[in-house]
């Protein structure tokens, strides 16, 4: 069954107060960066933190990545090695302008798996797209490595490389980069996550992404707050009217399965398989609110 | 592995534990331990540092550990990287840690 990923919790990895607790907020998927929120001069010691992070049964019943630095800088070979040794679910790479970038960090997590025994494959990968390149090659780089489950636009980033800035209200900035990395997406099959929003005392802004987001089609967004989780969940769950139409669908195909019959029908039209898969979405994402 | 000089890690933010590791004047193991709930943790605070102590072999060595309700986690975490950085150690044995 595929895995609920609306909310992607941002972790400053060096941030012991929030790595002790965040699992409580319960995110769909927890990030411990190691990126941008750590100075240079603290890498070594939230490296560490995030290890043990990874390793403590509180965080074993929720999914956990890692955003590294760039495997061009002198810190994120060995953020990886963490991640993979700390059994971290997904590694996150930054700034992704090009396949190679994610074949090179393929290579590299083959190898620290078979060193320390971890089954080869296990780690997964996503791929944050920060620039102009980056979004003109989604495509390639979705396709990269069968390790790949998401792409991550980040905004801030990507508007300072398009020479642009945030306008609000309808973010027609934005709406190529959205479409282009979604469509990147979910040609390969993978997810797609929607940019940050920065500003955590503005809920009705954040609201207003939320449903551009959702209406695109994002699985969801990466967050910077705890406090952006209950919302953000709250803005994917179907109203009363799509949750009735959603169990109506399934009852529909486990009736035709039952009866042994290759088309499903409901009201008298045709339901589609897509439309099964869609409504099964629906349903979880009504539980999981 | 050999305390070459001082290093600190950690932080006295709520959660976090300060700790500062610190050359041995006489070949010694010394641990000071500084916490708001001694008297319940601070046996069990002292026992995880000895632990992750002996983990990296440090056998002589000052180490203060100033605690603001950290995790047992958090304090094997700073431990750790405080001896790390005392030690100059450039690579990290994972399977120690």
């Amino acid at each position: 069954m595929m895995k609920l990923r609306r909310s992607m919790l941002f972790v400053p990895g060096d941030a012991a107060g929030m790595v002790s607790t965040s699992f409580v907020f319960k995110p769909d998927t927890i990030m411990f960066d190691l990126e941008d929120a750590v100075a240079p001069q603290e890498k070594d010691s939230a490296r560490i933190l995030v290890y043990h992070a990874l390793r403590h049964p509180s965080y074993r019943d929720i999914e956990t990545a890692v955003r590294i630095n760039g495997l061009d800088s002198e810190y994120g070979l060995k953020d990886l090695e963490m991640s993979v040794r700390g059994g971290a679910d997904i590694v996150r790479l930054p700034k992704t302008e090009k396949p190679e970038d994610i074949e090179l960090l393929d290579q590299h997590i083959t190898r620290i798996e078979q060193a320390c025994g971890r089954q080869v494959g296990q780690t997964r990968v996503m791929a944050a797209i920060e620039s102009a390149y980056g979004v003109v090659n989604a495509v390639s780089i979705a396709r990269a490595s069968p390790r790949m489950i998401a792409l991550a636009l980040a905004g801030f980033d990507y508007l300072v490389d398009m020479q642009s800035e945030r306008s609000g209200e309808s973010e027609p900035e934005l709406f190529y980069a959205r479409a282009a990395v979604l469509h990147a997406a979910r040609a390969a099959g993978l997810d797609a996550f929607d940019v940050v929003y920065g500003d955590v005392n503005d809920m009705e802004g954040f609201l207003r992404e939320v449903m551009i987001a959702k209406n695109l089609g994002f699985n969801g967004k990466s967050l910077i707050h705890p406090r952006q989780i209950k919302p953000l969940h709250q803005s994917y769950a179907p109203t009363p009217q799509e949750l009735a139409r959603a169990r109506r669908i399934i009852q529909a195909a486990e009736k035709a399965k039952k009866e042994g019959l290759g088309v499903i029908s409901l009201d008298g039209k045709m339901v589609d398989p897509p439309v099964v898969a869609h409504a099964e979405l629906v349903l979880r994402r009504a539980e999981a609110v | 592995m050999d305390i070459i000089k001082e290093a600190i890690a950690g932080t006295l933010e709520s959660s976090d534990v300060l700790v500062k590791v610190l050359p041995s004047q006489d070949g010694s193991l010394t641990l000071h331990v500084q916490s708001e709930v001694i008297k319940q943790f601070g046996k069990q605070i002292r026992a995880s540092v000895m632990q992750t102590l002996d983990a990296l072999s440090v056998q002589a060595a000052t180490v203060v550990v100033s605690d603001k309700g950290a995790l047992d986690c958090i304090i094997r975490a700073r431990v750790q990287a405080a001896v790390l950085r005392a030690a100059g150690a450039q690579e990290i044995d994972w399977s120690v840690l």
